[in-house]
């Protein structure tokens, strides 16, 4: 029997359509064949699920109407769980609440943040702090200068510390120096180290405010003669767009400098001075200004801090002028310039190698 | 708008002999009789009013289908029954959105166990909801003649003439046709 006519069979069974001797033959049959009453089952289930769908599409229709007439959200206000007067308040008024409190504690935090309450750190344990501090920083102090001690013990020259440093260079073979007065202005003690680090003992002979010059002898010892100085004095005015050099102690070693002479007077107008465009620092002060054939042409003394990379210089004129209102018997020794460079036909580079032997680190003491 | 706080609570029995009467003013009294008692369960539960909505609906239809089926004993009050269902109901959904936070719903009335009535309830839910997707997807005349022919139980000559079929036999093979798409499409879910 074909599936079809089997359904077909079963629907006229359940819906009674059936003549009695059908009725009679299908029973039968259905006792022959479980499978069939299992299909009958299987066909009612099915069919009443089609039916069940529709009735209960139809009941949700009819709720959804009545759900319509309902005021829901006024109902809904009446059957809140009616909460304490505190929790209303909070609700109807939260957010003023939340700024006031904003405010409030915002008030609070700044007023201990401004009286200092806020901060965890005690004001005594600051001031012990500090004064740990100090205590450190003054065994520092006290182990450098144990150790500066023990290594100047094997050194001749001082055994404290410079308070000040500058540059100089020899004037003669013999021992006189010049540095600007501002290097060794108020100094109880002055040394001078050369490029090997030995210091030597000088005495100022003479300064000169006005030129910022100072001239110092050597008088040491253990100073030997050095040999005439390599360069020459220039008398003359240099010329603007000049190339030009310096050899100083900015640090504890030499330093070269290159630049050029940018100006003919100096600070605010100084016609003693020339304006440079060198790269100077403290320490600088002092340093022989050297133009291409190796005249010196100035003494480095100073920089202007508002433009970078101008410096200022003596000029060798003013020098020279110095170097003759020495009196004649403040100078134990003779002091005659060298008036010709025997650097002139030389490299820079050889140059400086002459010439780091004449310039000095200046090194002042005051009590 | 009806003033929902007095509104007329019919009596069980009432409600009991409309519904097997089909009566639409009883559904409409039984319904707006205990909505707020609903509403009240479940918006001091987390919930809103749709959901208040959603739960009971479902609540009176397994009470609606209970009466039908001539089982609802008057030993319990409608009211209690109503309730028990829907607090079932909305546990029950709590659990799956994961919004379920104390340990207890906060209850406004006593209870009874319905855990039982209340799965056979939804299962018979997912059945139904099954069959309305099958029925969607199952496109025309079938859809027509399952409808005439199931759910609205007209014989096959009055569906022969209106899908205009030469005769009745065509007629048959088509709907039976339709009835194995039908069960393919629900079993297939």
């Amino acid at each position: 029997m074909r599936e079809n006519q089997l359904i077909d069979l079963i629907e006229r069974y359940l819906a009674g359509e059936m003549t009695q001797q059908e009725r009679e033959d299908f029973d039968v049959l259905r006792q022959k064949d479980a499978s069939i009453d299992a299909k009958m089952a299987e066909h009612k289930d099915f069919t009443s699920l089609i039916k069940q769908y529709n009735e209960r599409a139809k009941l949700e229709t009819r709720l959804n109407a009545i759900h319509e007439e309902i005021d829901v959200h006024t109902l809904k206000e009446d059957l809140m769980a009616h909460p304490s007067w505190i929790v209303q308040m909070w609700r109807h008024h939260h957010s003023k609440i939340s700024v006031a409190a904003s405010v409030a504690i915002l008030a609070i935090l700044l007023t201990l943040f401004a009286t200092g309450d806020l901060s965890n750190k005690d004001p005594r344990y600051l001031q012990l702090k500090r004064e740990v501090d100090q205590i450190k920083g003054r065994t520092k102090q006290l182990d450098d200068k144990t150790d500066k001690i023990i290594e100047d013990g094997k050194k001749p020259g001082p055994t404290i510390n410079a308070k000040f440093k500058g540059t100089g260079f020899a004037l003669t073979g013999n021992g006189y120096i010049v540095t600007n007065f501002h290097v060794v202005n108020d100094a109880d003690s002055v040394y001078v180290q050369n490029a090997e680090g030995t210091s030597f003992h000088t005495k100022v002979v003479y300064t000169d405010p006005a030129y910022d010059v100072a001239i110092l002898q050597i008088n040491d010892p253990a100073f030997k003669n050095i040999g005439p100085v390599p360069y020459s004095f220039k008398k003359s005015k240099s010329d603007l767009g000049e190339l030009v050099y310096t050899l100083g102690f900015p640090g504890d070693d030499v330093r070269y400098g290159p630049g050029a002479l940018t100006g003919a007077s100096g600070y605010r107008g100084d016609t003693t001075q020339y304006e440079v465009y060198i790269p100077v620092n403290p320490g600088n002060s002092g340093g022989p200004l050297l133009d291409d054939k190796g005249n010196v042409i100035g003494v480095i003394n100073g920089k202007q801090t508002q433009t970078a990379g101008a410096a200022f210089a003596v000029k060798s004129k003013y020098l020279l002028k110095a170097i003759q209102n020495i009196p004649t018997d403040s100078l134990t020794k003779s002091l005659n310039l060298n008036t010709k460079s025997t650097m002139a036909n030389l490299s820079r580079t050889k140059q400086i190698e002459k010439l780091r032997n004449y310039v000095f680190m200046v090194k002042v003491y005051n009590q | 708008m009806n003033n929902q706080l007095n509104v007329e609570i019919p009596s069980d029995s009432e409600v009991i002999i409309g519904i097997l009467n089909n009566s639409d003013s009883v559904l409409k009294k039984l319904y707006l009789a205990y909505f707020p008692m609903v509403l009240q369960l479940i918006v001091n539960n987390n919930g809103d009013e749709d959901e208040a909505k959603d739960i009971y609906q479902e609540a009176i239809i397994v009470l609606y289908n209970k009466i039908k089926r001539g089982d609802f004993e008057l030993s319990s009050k409608l009211k209690t029954y109503i309730y028990s269902v829907c607090r079932r109901l909305w546990l029950k959904r709590l659990k799956q959105m994961n919004r379920f936070a104390g340990s207890d719903i906060k209850d406004f009335e006593e209870f009874l166990p319905v855990e039982e009535e209340v799965d056979k309830h939804e299962e018979r839910d997912l059945q139904l909801s099954k069959m309305g997707e099958a029925l969607k997807l199952l496109g025309e005349p079938c859809k027509t003649i399952m409808e005439d022919f199931y759910m609205h139980n007209r014989s096959m000559q009055d569906i022969c003439e209106r899908f205009g079929y030469t005769n009745a036999d065509n007629a048959k093979t088509q709907k039976y046709k339709c009835l194995q798409r039908l069960k393919k499409l629900f079993f297939q879910q």
